[in-house]
Parts: C-alpha cells; structure tokens; sequence
C-alpha cells in the first residue's frame, strides 16, 4: 500500500484576495464614513451651533494642534501620563506582589486597600492640590493616585493564584526568594498584571484631563476647556477628538506590548481551547 | 477570626498614622487635618439634612445614568452580538468611540445644557455604557457551539433560544459589566458635580475648599469613599445571587 501525502495547490486568485481585502476594508470604514457623512449634511443642513460639520473641525483640529500648540500643551500632558502609568504599573506590581506573598500583611491591609480603591479619584484633585500647588507633582499624584489601585489589587490577586505545585517545586529546587519571584510569580502574575494595567490606563487618561482643567494654565485639557468657555467650538471639538486618537494610540500600544508579554500565556489557551 | 483582628488593626494602624502626621508636623494641619478633626465634622455632617440632601442628589444621578446605560448597552450588545453583519461594521466604531475619555465631554456637556442633570448624565451614560456593552458583546458571542446546535435541533423558536439559550450565557457577563458600571459612574457622577456645578457631593468638595474648610473636604472625601465602597458590595452581592446556579459563583463556595 503506497501512502499519498500530496499538497493541494490552490491556485491563488488574485481577484478574490482584493475582493476579501475590498469586503474587510468596507466593514472596517463603511459605518465610520456614513456616520460622518450624516454628521456633515446634518450640521450644513441646520447648522447647530454646537456641531460643526467635521470638515470644520478638521481645520481646526490642523490649525490648532499641528504646531507650537504641539510642544506647549500636548507634549507635556503625554509626558505626565507616560510617568503617571510608568509610577502607577512599578508602584502596583511592586506592593502588590510583597502584599500578595506576605499573609498577614495582605490581612492587615485587606480592608483598608478595598476603601482607598473605592474612592473617586477626582476628588482627590481639591487635596492634592493644595498640598502640592499646581504644579506637574500634583498632577502626576492625582494620576498615581487613581490608577494604581487596578494594578494593585490585580497583582494581589494574580500573585495568590500561582499554581500551589509550582511552588512546592520551586521550594524543593531550592529556588532562592528572589529567583522565586522572578521566575514563578511575576509570570505567573502576568495575566492578572496585565488586566490591571489596561483598567489603569484609561482611568490615568481621564485623570490627565481632569487634572488640567482644574487648576492648569496649559496641557489638552486646559485647552479644551479654554475653547468651551471662549466659545472655540471647532477648536473644542478638534480638543476632544485628539484625546479620542490618543486613547486609541494608548490602546493600540497597550495591545502590542500585552501580546509581546503574554505570548505565552496566549499559547497555551489557544492550545486548551483547540 | 484571625482575618478580622488583623483587618481592624490595619484600620487603627492607617488611622494612628493619619493623626500622627499632622500632629508631628510633617504636613500643615491647616490642609491635612487630624483624623478625629475629620471624623468628629462627619459624625456632624450625619446629622445635617442638607449633607444627606447631597448625597441624595449625588445618588440619583448616578441610579439614573447607570440605568440608561445599562438598558441601552444590553439591548444594543444583544442585537449586535446576535448579527454577524452588525459586529463587523460596528467594530471600528466601537473601538474608536470606546477610549475617547468621557471627561473630554464635560465641555460639550456644559454648552448643550449647562448646569442642568442632562450634562451629569451625558457623562455618566457615555462612560457606563461601554464597560457593558462590551460584557454583553462578548457574552452573547460565548454562547457554546453544541448548546446552540442542540437548541436548533429541537426546533427552538428564535425568541425562546434568546430567552433560554443567550440570556443564561450572557448573564454573568452582563452582572460583571454592571458592577464595573456601577463604580464608574459613581466616578463620573462626582465629578461632573465637582466641574460642571450640579448640586451633589462633588459640588459640596469645591464649595468647602473654596471656603478654606479643609476639615469638611476630608469628611466629603471619606464619605465618597464610603458610597464607593457600598457601591461596590451591594453590586458584589447582587451579582452573587442572580448567578448563584453558575459555575463560577458555585465553584467558589466550594473552596
């Protein structure tokens, strides 16, 4: 008995590779453009006050962004954010993998870590304020301080879920502490980690806002409010949609550096499922 | 029992540490007061009609959005997730529309109705509906292949595999986007009071720090935490009992 193992070609068709990619690209910006379209005839047809059509806010979005405005609002609101998320994802991870591995602490600190967390972070604004003065300290604590929590609690969490025989292993191994951490817990960790940070992010993006519109004198959400109250409300509108790509942008790299760092984790749940 | 003792010393030990830094001097007192300053303004606050009126208002917000939020995110997610065709176009959309933090709407926000509930709500309701109707997307999505197979099998109408096949499946998802709702718009409910001025907790922080009376920003502080906190268990709790038949609500009693 001969045993065939042949490869069928199928020969690609040009034709139907465009039409798959014309059908993807269609579902992908079909809706985004009929929404707009809509807007546009809409806002040309009656023109409301509040909603320019978004050739309008396109303009403005040029004219007041690309340029000086990019280094002296923009620039620094980005920075802030990226040390805020850094502080709050080093802050979290670090407490929370001593408060995950040590019982009584975490028992200790249980009841205290569940209100802070439940606090709305803006209205730490009013206190941190007058504490610090407003200044980029201020700001980047009231960051720290709304979205650490996530991080937090998930690598509390994350940390007391390691699998009870891979510790076991590692203490027969005679792993040290250190290596223990670093090879067992903070991967094991990592999924929950991982979860944590992409809650804080957008909590640290809406704290970045907040914070500049109240006691600020430059950064978007100054901006932003400066154009409301001086009737700007193109520039408003081109306000708002920057932050939109921004949160979009934070999502996307969020999405590329999880799928770097729980390639592994993906792995084996695709291995499970299959 | 253990867990308990241990809580409550950890309460006493941040409350020590809280009355101790601005006695020692490490912080002005004037902007960080006492821990018994602060308690004693709360016990006083507790009896202040005005102080309840706020979180009333506070609280009605919030019930409010929540609840346009989560109708609108169920009945949207449902009808979606259930067509192929509404999923792909709608996933652009969505992803766009979902970051867009929901601060950047205050200022639209305060222009369309000023200092009226409707900007509070604009808010709470922008920002509650996705962590639902991302829950419901997904729980509708889960439903398990050969339970949906089975229901065509026996010939279920689509009406009774909606209510006896996708609803059961998409529940816990749904329960876990409410909770999650339910914190966020509490978040937003106290903050549109602190900026766009309705009445409410968050505008009784900016009027007491205006004032210069620190003691009550802390007692208002504490009290949003508070509400934070119930929030938060009343809706572990809820979510807890409607899912008590699930796997994961059953699994854990266990252990």
């Amino acid at each position: 008995m001969t045993l065939h193992t042949s490869t069928i070609v199928v020969p690609r068709s040009t034709a139907r590779a465009w039409a798959r990619f014309g059908e993807n690209l269609g579902y992908a910006i079909g809706l985004p453009i009929l929404l707009l379209v809509i807007w546009g005839v809409w806002a040309s047809a009656s023109p409301a006050a509040f909603f320019p059509s978004p050739l309008i806010i396109f303009d403005a979005f040029v004219d007041t962004w690309v340029g000086p405005a990019f280094v002296t609002d923009v620039l620094p609101s980005l920075g802030r954010l990226a040390v805020g998320i850094v502080l709050s994802v080093v802050l979290g991870v670090v407490a929370g993998t001593l408060i995950g591995l040590v019982r009584w602490l975490r028992e200790l600190l249980e009841p205290m870590l569940e209100f802070f967390r439940a606090i709305p972070p803006p209205v730490l604004i009013p206190i941190v304020a007058v504490l610090l003065g407003p200044t980029d300290s201020m700001k980047i604590t009231v960051i720290v301080a709304g979205s650490v929590w996530p991080v937090l609690l998930n690598t509390i969490d994350g940390v007391r879920s390691t699998d009870s025989v891979m510790t076991e292993t590692a203490h027969s191994f005679a792993l040290t502490p250190w290596e223990r951490i670093r090879y067992l817990v903070l991967p094991a960790a990592s999924p929950r980690i991982m979860a944590g940070t992409r809650q804080s992010l957008s909590i640290a993006l809406i704290l970045m806002v907040i914070s500049e519109m109240f006691y600020s004198s430059s950064g978007l959400g100054y901006r932003i409010v400066y154009f409301q109250r001086n009737y700007l409300i193109a520039e408003m509108w081109s306000g708002i949609l920057l932050l939109g790509l921004i949160g979009v942008l934070l999502a996307v790299i969020f999405g590329f550096v999880e799928r770097r760092v729980l390639r592994w984790y993906h792995g084996i749940k695709e291995v499970e499922r299959a | 029992m253990r867990k308990v003792l241990l809580g409550v010393a950890g309460i006493l030990g941040f409350l020590l540490t809280w009355q101790l830094i601005p006695t020692l001097g490490i912080l002005d007192p004037r902007f960080f007061p006492t821990a018994t300053d602060t308690l004693g303004r709360l016990a006083e606050d507790l009896r202040d009609l005005e102080f309840w009126r706020n979180i009333g208002r506070t609280m009605t917000t919030w019930a409010i959005g929540l609840a346009i939020a989560t109708v609108l995110a169920t009945v949207l997610g449902t009808i979606i997730g259930l067509v192929p065709f509404l999923r792909r176009a709608t996933h652009t959309t969505v992803e766009f529309l979902r970051p867009i933090p929901s601060v950047a709407l205050i200022p639209l926000a305060i222009l369309m109705f000023g200092i009226q509930p409707q900007a509070a709500l604009l808010i709470i309701v922008f920002a509650s509906f996705w962590q639902v109707f991302v829950q419901v997307l997904y729980g509708v999505a889960d439903v398990d292949a050969v339970a949906r197979d089975t229901a065509r099998s026996f010939g279920l109408s689509r009406g009774s595999r909606i209510v006896h096949l996708v609803f059961p499946t998409a529940l816990p998802y749904l329960m876990t986007g409410i909770r999650l709702a339910a914190t966020v718009a509490l978040i937003l409910a106290v903050t549109a009071e602190m900026f766009i001025g309705n009445p409410g907790l968050g505008r009784a922080i900016i009027f007491a720090q205006s004032a210069g009376d620190y003691v009550q920003v802390y007692a208002l502080v504490i009290t949003t935490g508070l509400l934070g906190l119930l929030v938060n268990l009343v809706f572990r709790f809820i979510e807890r009992r409607s899912l008590s038949w699930h796997q994961s609500v059953r699994g854990d009693e266990v252990l």
